[in-house]
């Protein structure tokens, strides 16, 4: 199957095949027109190839290099042979997961199958995506080397800059020049490895300008071929032009980004483990203490009678309700820990219900597969089937998972899924799930343990709440479950700076809601570099300190005062912007475009951008370079834009854009500057935790254009229902400011809600000092307004306008 | 739609004094009333601006130190000040205020949040005057128990050192008994040895005698056999049928050697025999021992398999001693052990007893035994001494070691010393040997843990006599030592109230001793608090 997603004058929608108009026809093939902007497929059968043109434009073609494979399934007898993917896929895998494990020794009774199919994009130099993978943003050719492979496995301690396959896969790739974006989408469940090759790749600049000057220069582009071990080819390619296009079209195909809780945005505080009930209390007693902010804390595996989930240690957990209530008094949360293997274990309800409604994964043999994990000797329930899912789910109705309470989330851990004692510690391939071999659906798996798990906590609350649940490994469309992280990272510079890339490589593929785990899980960081983590993990869209077993303690006061404050204050950022990441997670669920962004994606044209994958946007308007070096006394940023601004946040300076920009920095230095021309919303308020918070005035941040112009958004909820879809009940305004005037105006007229916080402050930046600030109500009333200017910064405050942040409302500047 | 900013008439309820109504700004303390005073401006605490006195607590932040807004949370750094009437008064940060969350006793931070808070301000307060006393009921008892342990260290120490100084003393006692002793010994052993070497000798002697009338005897013996045609001669064709003593092992004896062996003759007689038998003897073989040869090469062998089971032998009373069993079974063993020695001497010695019993020395005269027994008593007088003498010399070191621990400013931790406290948990005994180490050991057996050896006191520096550290215990898988740090509180009884491991491989302790109760403030200041209410007023 094929599908192509074009963008119309007017919508997004997908097409198949049955839509598409015959243009031309002859007796080696057929010109279909895909509707829009002269776009035409072009079918050739012998040989045969796909073409998809635009106008003269070749875009896209398929199979140009003639890769097509279908090698279907056959009786075992007869592939004692096996054909050279399976050699080629199995050689490769064995020398970097570094099994000593016959290749033979997986192969399933129904033998070797594969597909493969090749594109080609002329013109192309920068595909992105196909994640996870701890390697760079821009995709490298894997001529000579492995390719990028996709199958979900619990990687002990991963290596950096490397094509092995992580915790979880999303087979969608984005191909990007100056002129277009486009995406393809593999949907196929089953191991897949990428093979990127580029006719420009290993040229040098001067190499390249030399062909340009001489004339000689072939086009240059990339071929990409896919290779799964399983399944059907089933395609989709999404041609943009733009990057917003090919999020939406993509968004069209698999969903959006869940919305989470406000909560959830807020600050993660997770160990494995804390010790018991008194830990916890200690941990949220030394967070005031400290005066740090924090929405949750985390329990992890020990917290279970002997690793059996849904249940707690009778010892050092006996009174998980008072623990949870202990939080709620503080207005803060709990997630404990659900992973998917269950314990063998006949005295374990969990188990025996599993067995006995015969939902376990089944070996090729048809008895219960069993494996080795946390727990031991554990069964693997099969996530696959729907009547298992929904089972799963309503074990998390609060009379079925004892000690739950609404304060109480979750997290699924090892669902690649991990099995100890497994093949490259996962699930054996001819393991079944019902009639379907493992093999064929390995990488949704964990999609479908997030997905009952999160189904489970919306049906605990009647539909009522929303839910969260972190997962480790994920598939496409996970983003419709909640949030992922990446993984078992360690305590290394490398892998701080390599967060951004991952998280990047998740946002151009629809998942939104991703985070490091902050200090590093493996070994202990350096006290430079725990607070340069936790000025990154601020301005990620996931934000977990989360730390080994094997580490000593590291709260965020545990590194003396000094530190203790530098921690707290990036915390504290990360309070203050709460309003700006909301609306970038209502803007994520309703449109699909991630919220944390490669710069290129808002400077499509610009391709110094291409490469960039040290700092990065949050929505369109906030750029942000962490620093991820050690020892770092300056930085340079890239502010892109040539005929932009922008503000550094922290200081108001203005900054021409189009231009690197010197930046020395010192240990409280979170470089991040402010789009002239948007308006970001805080709360300057900082409390104890995002509920404290609720009914807080907000301060608006109007950053100038050169032309003098601004615009943003403000949206308000109940911040944890789905109220906001069920009743409308929300608030979501625009907000403008043209010709000295400033505007809040509604964008959703048939909403209703309303909401306590009011605007307390607006600070202008980049603005004339006016002589008369006016505030205009919907009432009609006119009060003057207090202000203040900075004449060196041309920042004008304006003093508490008082205005409800859900009303109609005008500021005058004259 | 805003919050009630402006200035809130605030009511103090103090104790059982009579109700006092003191008109400030929401959140000032009584301390700083007189910075806010209503109707004029007000001019923030750093004195960085001044405002109109209605910007006091009016929701928005004007002072850069937060001075303007005592009562609201508009600024991120301004704190809030909590009468708590009935217990202690507090300053919370403002971010608490009205945060649905209540941190004052008096319940005034949450004055139009929605949330229902409850004053427990003189619950509060009672229970911490309960506790107070009752802490102060334990400082007191403590103390006094704490000068009964600096008077016990006192005279301990004092003991030790007499003790060592006596020791000292009789050290020197010793030694000069050790010395006196040691000559004794010394010529005691002198005459001793020159007996033995005299009897020695005069076995050496007789031995020598012995084996030569041994040899003549075998010589005429090999002559007898040799002489063939008894002659009275022993030709060359005699000898050639002991093939054995080929002088050049070839395997044949040619007349030529023969004639060499009988020193160039071609028969000798007896008298000349005995001049070539010291060249035959070495290798000759009788004829009748030739006949039965295995006799002689198995007799060794047998002799070795003894030796072999005996130094097999240790193993299994090793084991014993490692696994502390049961009495008996060791008993058991050792029966086993001896059946072992004996059985191998009872079917090998019967070769060899012959050979011993010509060689066996005999006794020694009386003379010579006397010396020896008399240089034995001195010798064992000598080595009592030296034993003695060592024995002064561990105690000297054991005191020495004792009064070399840091036991605390007055000594009063002394009593600790080399004793042991334990805590059983659900999981785990753990146990503290002040001074020596902390274990810890499975409740359901298994085996022990060291949690750490005393490493020094690690209090903060104006009172470090208040945590222990114990360093360097097991090794952790893929981490650190083991070490643990044990936190002391004053308390009447010596013991261990909780144990845990906050981070991994890091234990923490906590235990209670009189040792370190501190001496009692006047006990009226126990009131302080409450009193300083109506001081402010």
């Amino acid at each position: 199957r094929l599908w192509i997603a074009a963008t119309s004058r007017r919508a997004t929608r997908a097409r198949s095949a049955s839509n598409l108009s015959v243009v031309a026809q002859d007796e080696n093939g057929v010109v279909l027109s895909l509707g829009a902007d002269e776009q035409r497929l072009i079918v050739s059968a012998r040989p045969f190839r796909l073409d998809i043109v635009e106008g003269p434009k070749v875009l896209l073609s398929l199979n140009s290099r003639g890769l097509l494979v279908f090698e279907h399934l056959r009786l075992r007898k007869d592939t004692c042979k096996l054909k050279f993917v399976k050699n080629t896929t199995f050689r490769r895998q064995k020398k970097y997961q570094r099994l000593r494990i016959s290749p033979f020794a997986f192969l399933t009774p129904a033998g070797p199958t594969s597909i493969s199919l090749d594109f080609s994009f002329p013109g192309v130099e920068h595909v992105y995506g196909i994640p996870e993978h701890a390697d760079t943003l821009k995709l490298k050719t894997t001529d000579g080397g492995d390719p990028y492979r996709l199958y979900n496995l619990d990687v002990f301690q991963y290596e950096l800059h490397n094509p092995m396959a992580l915790y979880g896969a999303v087979p969608v790739l984005l191909s990007h020049n100056t002129e277009r974006t486009m995406g393809v989408f593999w949907l196929n469940a089953a191991e897949t490895w990428v093979d990127i090759s580029s006719n420009t790749a290993g040229k040098t600049v001067f190499g390249k300008m030399l062909d340009f000057v001489q004339g000689s220069s072939e086009t240059p582009q990339t071929d990409v071929r896919w290779i799964s071990e399983a399944g059907i080819i089933d395609v989709f390619i999404m041609l943009g032009p733009k990057p917003s296009d090919v999020f939406s079209q993509y968004a069209s195909l698999t969903g959006t980004q869940a919305f989470p809780p406000l909560s959830a945005l807020g600050y993660h505080q997770c160990r494995w483990n804390y010790n018991d009930q008194e830990d916890v209390r200690g941990v949220d007693q030394g967070l005031d203490d400290h005066d740090i902010p924090c929405d949750f804390i985390w329990l992890d595996i020990e917290h279970t009678d002997g690793k059996r989930y849904f249940t707690w240690d009778p010892n050092k957990f006996s009174q998980p309700k008072d623990m949870l209530q202990g939080l709620k008094d503080k207005r803060r949360n709990l997630v404990a820990i659900v992973d998917p293997h269950i314990k063998v274990d006949s005295n374990f309800k969990v188990h025996n219900e599993i067995r006995s409604r015969n939902f376990y994964v089944k070996n090729k043999d048809g008895g219960d597969y069993e494996g080795w994990c946390w727990p031991g000797n554990a069964g693997y329930p099969d996530f696959t089937n729907a009547e298992m899912r929904a089972w799963w789910a309503s074990m998390f109705a609060y009379d079925q998972y004892e000690g739950s309470m609404e304060n109480m989330y979750t997290w699924n851990d090892m669902n690649e899924p991990s099995v100890f004692n497994g093949p490259e510690v996962t699930m054996h391939k001819d393991a079944l799930h019902g009639s379907w071999e493992h093999r064929e659906v390995h990488n949704i798996y964990g999609l479908y343990v997030h997905r009952a798990t999160a189904e489970g906590l919306i049906q605990r609350s009647g539909g009522v709440e929303r839910p969260f649940v972190l997962t480790r490994a994920f598939f496409a469309g996970s983003q419709r479950y909640g949030a992922v992280w990446t993984g078992d990272n360690a305590a290394e510079w490398g892998h701080l700076k390599i967060s951004l890339p991952m998280c990047l490589s998740l946002g151009l593929v629809g998942i939104s809601f991703c985070g490091a785990d902050v200090g590093g899980f493996f070994k202990a960081p350096s006290t430079e570099l725990l607070v340069r983590w936790y000025q990154a993990g601020a301005y990620q869209p996931f934000f977990r300190a989360h730390a080994h077993l094997d580490t000593p303690r590291r709260e965020p006061w545990l590194f003396g005062p000094e530190n203790t404050a530098l921690i707290r204050e990036a915390v504290r950022q990360r309070y203050a912007l709460l309003p700006f990441w909301y609306q970038q997670f209502y803007n994520a669920h309703r449109t699909g475009q991630p919220v944390m962004r490669a710069l290129w994606v808002e400077y499509p044209e610009d391709s110094v951008t291409f490469d960039i994958e040290d700092e990065y946007l949050l929505g369109r308007d906030l750029l942000v370079h962490p620093v991820t070096e050690e020892g770092l006394k300056s930085l340079t940023a890239y502010l892109p834009g040539k005929r932009e601004v922008w503000y550094d946040v922290h200081t108001f300076k203005k900054h021409a854009g189009g231009q690197s920009l010197y930046i020395p920095v010192t240990m409280s230095s979170i470089p991040a500057f402010q789009r002239g021309g948007s308006i970001i919303t805080r709360k300057d308020r900082v409390r104890r935790s995002s509920a404290c918070m609720e009914n807080d005035p907000y301060t608006l941040y109007v950053a100038l254009s050169p032309e003098g112009t601004a615009e943003g958004e403000l949206y308000i909820d109940d911040g944890h229902t789905f109220s906001y879809e069920k009743n409308k009940a929300f608030i979501h305004r625009r907000l403008t400011f043209n010709d000295g005037v400033l505007s809040s105006s509604n964008l959703a007229l048939d909403s209703q809600f309303t909401t306590a916080s009011w605007v307390e402050k607006i600070i202008f930046l980049g603005a004339r000092k006016p002589a008369s600030v006016t505030l205009k109500t919907a009432g009609g009333s006119e009060t003057r307004v207090e202000f203040e200017y900075d004449s060196a910064l041309e920042v004008l405050s304006l003093r508490k306008p008082g205005v409800n942040a859900g009303a109609d409302w005008t500021v005058l500047l004259r | 739609m805003l919050c009630a900013q402006l200035l809130f008439p605030l009511s103090l309820f103090l104790g059982l004094s009579a109700t006092v109504e003191v008109q400030r700004p929401r959140g000032v303390p009584l301390s700083k009333r007189q910075f806010y005073e209503e109707g004029k401006p007000f001019t923030c605490l750093d004195g960085s601006r001044t405002v109109p006195f209605d910007r006091v607590n009016d929701d928005y932040c004007d002072c850069k130190d937060g001075s303007d807004e005592p009562g609201t949370a508009a600024c991120p750094n301004g704190s809030f000040h909590c009468t708590n009437a009935g217990h202690r008064p507090a300053f919370i940060p403002s971010s608490r205020i009205n945060d649905g969350i209540c941190d004052c006793c008096d319940t005034t931070d949450e004055y139009n949040s929605g949330a229902t808070c409850k004053n427990t301000c003189r619950e509060m307060g009672r229970r911490e005057r309960e506790s107070l006393q009752k802490l102060a009921e334990i400082t007191k008892e403590g103390f006094l128990l704490k000068q009964q342990l600096i008077e016990e260290a006192k005279r301990k120490k004092e003991e030790k050192q007499s003790k060592l100084t006596e020791l000292q003393a009789g050290k020197r006692d010793v030694e000069e008994k050790v010395e006196a002793l040691r000559t004794v010994k010394e010529t005691a052993e002198q005459p001793e040895k020159e007996a033995k070497e005299r009897h020695l000798k005069a076995w050496e002697e007789q031995k020598a005698v012995i084996r030569m009338e041994k040899d003549k005897a075998k010589m005429a013996e090999a002559f007898l056999e040799l002489d063939d045609d008894a002659d009275g001669y022993v030709s060359v064709a005699e000898l050639q049928s002991h093939a054995e003593l080929d002088p050049n092992s070839d395997g044949s004896l040619t007349e030529e050697e023969v004639q060499g062996l009988l020193g160039g003759a071609d028969k000798v007689d007896t008298s000349s025999f005995e001049n070539i038998w010291g060249n035959l003897k070495d290798k000759y073989v009788s004829e009748s021992q030739a006949e039965n040869p295995s006799s002689l090469e198995t007799a060794p062998e047998e002799t070795k398999e003894p030796v072999t089971d005996n130094e097999s032998e240790p193993y299994p009373e090793d084991d014993i001693g490692v696994e502390e069993d049961d009495e008996e079974e060791e008993d058991d063993d050792d029966d086993t052990h001896e059946d072992f020695e004996d059985k191998p001497q009872t079917s090998t010695q019967t070769p060899e007893r012959s050979d011993k019993d010509e060689e066996a020395m005999p006794p020694y005269d009386a003379e010579t035994q006397s010396l020896i027994d008399a240089a034995q008593k001195a010798r064992d007088d000598f080595e009592e001494s030296e034993r003695a003498l060592r024995e002064i010399d561990d105690q000297v070191k054991n005191i020495e070691k004792e009064l070399s621990f840091d036991f605390g400013p007055s000594a009063e931790f002394t009593y600790l010393y080399s004793q042991c406290y334990e805590l059983t948990t659900s999981e785990y005994i753990y146990k503290i040997c002040p001074f020596n180490r902390v274990s810890q050991k499975p409740k359901f057996g298994g085996s022990e843990t060291n949690l750490g050896s005393w490493g020094s006191w690690a209090g903060p520096d104006d009172n470090k006599y208040t945590v222990m550290k114990y360093e360097h215990g097991t090794g952790c898988w893929q981490g650190p030592s083991r070490s643990t740090t044990v936190k002391l509180t004053c308390g009447k009884e010596t013991t261990v109230t909780s144990t845990s491991e906050p981070s991994r491989c890091e234990y923490l302790m906590e235990f209670t001793t009189p040792a370190v109760c501190q001496e009692p403030l006047p006990v009226n200041v126990v009131h302080v608090d409450g009193h300083s209410d109506h001081v402010e007023l």
